[in-house]
């Protein structure tokens, strides 16, 4: 048994150097992840071990960072590549939409494309336009595409293992303002399925659903709702495409009550769906209606003003108040 | 450019045979007479045969009549395919007519172990490369979305957003270099994806790290209804010296000079020397597809100008003239061509609909719960009509 505790960004880095040594198919590509090792130093090292031939410093080029990683996936590696930024995926979002998405159904099956497609995302850090967006939904709407956020240090260093052994295209989320947070990482240990979701808290009176960033903001809600006497669960959805609603209807049909929590805004996203199918599923169970609590209808806001934007407890603790209401 | 000038300029012409094939592709010189770029041509519309100091050529009678063969068997197909398309068997087609030797004459140049990157018009591509033409239409007709393995004869699935597949081939030549093989690749695309920011990228994605691809752009003059001067102002192969690699101008319409060009592209990716741009220049005879309609946006006369440069006619005039091949040749071919027709007709009626819980098939190689959920969901709702229909009984 091998316990350590480390940063999500160690966990990450732990990751990924296991990767490259089990596997010689697998590559790093991206914008800075040699010498630098990534603007939030992910890769740190790995290019002095592995060598420049695996880890590729690439032209600033997103479409052709993914664009390339498909031609070397098809060519049987392995691509694990890194977006600097969430707000800067969309030069290769056609790549990823029309070609990494598609290609293996219109292949009929026979090829697959094993590509990880990492982005730093989400708020709370300060940063400049374009920097600090969560647009998980808009890859979660695309079939083919697997989308997944770890909130913690040991599932950042599983589910990016069992991210780069996928044989589809995943979309992996890292939520940038919790890099620093550490956590006990068991790195022997057999972990459960990426797409399962997991119970991060018990209780019995209401469902708080979150994943990435939001995961932490809802466990000091419910242990702030634990000083009044509310017992909160929490539910880690680890996966955005494909949800684990059994692990939701679960939760729901004990508690009764659901609310949803994200960074991204709650018009279109995530939520959405959650609210739709839980309803379908649970709508002998619900005390409530499903509530939702994340950003806005409006363009992410400068620095100064995001923690009004942004859930904070206070946000998640007034939908709780208003979901036992009912 | 105008179709005038181009065909009023003469190629150079060598008496001397260069014995070896150079080993660096060379940009194209400007001829002093003129400010177009010059066109490498091995073969001259009237059938004459050029020599080209740094494109030499040598075929036997046996090669030239394959190489015959199959343009027409392509021009053959692409035909039988249009008018399916006009019986309303095909939803839509993209004629290759008039770009029957920039597509023999490269496949035609390629190894069986390359790889190729086609766009959607590469018809006569994926016959050098074995696949069979009547897999290429149900993309068309509307049964699936490309239908064949890739790898089954190294020609990757047609890719209709424009210029994306050449990144790909880029991607794949960085495999190829890093496996240490010294086979070749081959991104084709047209005169409209060279505005494309992803050929842009690939060109400095190949560069950079010096990938053994060459890119294949046929020039056909017109990207749907735009004409090559809302896309560029300089020649298109002048693009490639910004990028760092050499960039020829090849008559797309000379099969030997598109094999030969080609082949000297390839051998150099092979060498470890990095990309090449060939630009074939070739005009699209038909329409862009069969929804557009040329008589709107081009005149009668420069499709007349380039019916004169057929590539067909002049590799036929030549094999007359050279005693390469005899009336029973040209005979045997035209019942050969038949056959093929009748054989795409045949089996382009008979493909059938796709069972429609194909729907969910092949969107994970991993599996997906939902996806799992929605197909049942959608057989039972398939099955439910199974039982009205008894019911009706």
């Amino acid at each position: 048994m091998a316990m350590e505790k480390m940063s999500i960004a160690k966990a990450l880095n732990e990751s990924l150097r296991k990767a490259l040594d089990t596997d010689p198919k697998v590559l790093i590509m991206g914008e800075d992840v040699g010498k630098l090792g990534g603007v939030f130093r992910i890769t740190d090292g790995l290019q002095k071990d592995f060598g420049e031939d695996r880890v590729i410093d690439t032209p600033l080029a997103e479409s052709g960072i993914v664009g390339t990683a498909i031609g070397l996936a098809l060519r049987g590696y392995r691509p694990v590549v890194e977006i600097q930024f969430d707000g800067f995926v969309f030069p290769a979002y056609d790549q990823i939409v029309t070609q990494l998405a598609k290609m293996h159904a219109r292949a009929l099956g026979k090829i697959k494309l094993p590509v990880v497609v990492r982005i730093p995302y989400g708020g709370g850090i300060g940063a400049v336009e374009h920097h600090s967006e969560s647009p998980e939904a808009l890859f979660a709407h695309v079939a083919g595409l697997k989308v997944v956020s770890p909130s913690n240090a040991s599932d950042a260093y599983w589910m990016m293992q069992q991210a780069v052994q996928s044989d589809d295209p995943i979309i992996f989320f890292e939520p940038k303002r919790r890099y620093w947070d550490k956590g006990e990482v068991e790195t022997d240990s057999i972990p459960g399925p990426l797409h399962k979701a997991s119970v991060a808290r018990t209780g019995t009176d209401l469902t708080l659903v979150a994943y990435g960033p939001m995961v932490k903001v809802c466990l000091e809600a419910a242990a702030a709702a634990q000083e009044e006497g509310k017992s909160i669960e929490v539910l880690d959805l680890r996966s955005m495409s494909p949800i684990d609603f059994d692990a939701i209807q679960t939760s729901v049909e004990k508690t009764g009550r659901l609310v949803v929590v994200h960074e991204a805004p709650v018009f279109y996203g995530s939520g959405a769906e959650i609210a739709a199918r839980i309803t379908e599923r649970c709508f002998y169970h619900l005390e409530a209606p499903v509530l939702r609590v994340g950003g806005y209808h409006a363009p992410y806001p400068p620095a100064r003003l995001e923690d009004e934007y942004l859930p904070g407890l206070d946000r998640v603790l007034d939908a709780v108040d208003r979901s036992l209401a009912y | 450019m105008t179709v005038e000038s181009t065909a009023a300029r003469k190629p150079r012409r060598s008496s001397k045979r260069t014995s070896a094939v150079k080993t660096t592709a060379k940009t194209s010189a400007k001829t002093p007479e003129s400010s177009e770029p010059e066109l490498v041509q091995l073969l001259t519309p009237e059938g004459e045969r050029l020599e080209h100091p740094d494109y030499s050529i040598d075929l036997t009678a046996d090669e030239l009549r394959g190489l015959y063969r199959d343009m027409v068997l392509t021009r053959r197909f692409d035909a039988e395919a249009t008018a399916l398309q006009r019986q309303g068997e095909l939803g839509l087609w993209a004629s290759l007519l008039g770009q029957e030797a920039a597509q023999i004459g490269s496949g035609r140049a390629l190894r069986d172990d390359d790889y190729v990157f086609p766009t959607y018009r590469e018809h006569g591509v994926a016959w050098c490369r074995g696949v069979d033409p009547t897999n290429l239409l149900g993309m068309f007709r509307g049964v699936n979305h490309g239908g064949w393995d890739p790898n089954s004869n190294n020609f990757h699935l047609y890719t209709i957003v424009i210029g994306s597949q050449t990144l790909h081939a880029t991607g794949y030549a960085m495999g190829v270099a890093k496996d240490g093989a010294d086979s070749a690749v081959i991104a084709y695309f047209g005169d409209g994806a060279s505005s494309q920011g992803d050929v842009a990228e690939s060109f400095t994605f190949s560069a950079v790290y010096n990938a053994p691809v060459v890119f294949f752009c046929q020039n056909n003059q017109w990207a749907i209804s735009e004409p090559t001067e809302k896309q560029t102002r300089v020649p298109l192969y002048q693009r490639a010296q910004g990028f760092g690699f050499p960039g020829v101008r090849v008559d797309g319409n000379d099969v030997l000079a598109c094999l030969a060009v080609t082949r000297s592209a390839l051998e150099r990716a092979r060498r470890g020397e990095g990309p090449t741009l060939v630009e074939a220049f070739t005009y699209r005879m038909g329409a862009h597809t069969t929804s557009d309609d040329p008589t709107k946006y081009r005149a009668d006369e420069e499709r007349a100008s380039w019916e004169a440069k057929d590539p067909i006619l002049r590799l036929r005039t030549y094999l007359e003239k050279e005693g390469a091949a005899d009336e029973a040749f040209f005979t045997a071919l035209d019942e050969e061509s038949e056959a093929l027709g009748k054989r795409v007709r045949e089996a382009v009626r008979a493909m059938p609909d796709p069972d429609p819980i194909a729907i969910f098939d092949n969107v994970y190689a991993d599996g997906n719960p939902l996806v799992d959920e929605e197909r049942a969901q959608f057989a039972a709702y398939q099955a439910s009509f199974a039982d009205t229909a008894e019911e009706g009984k």
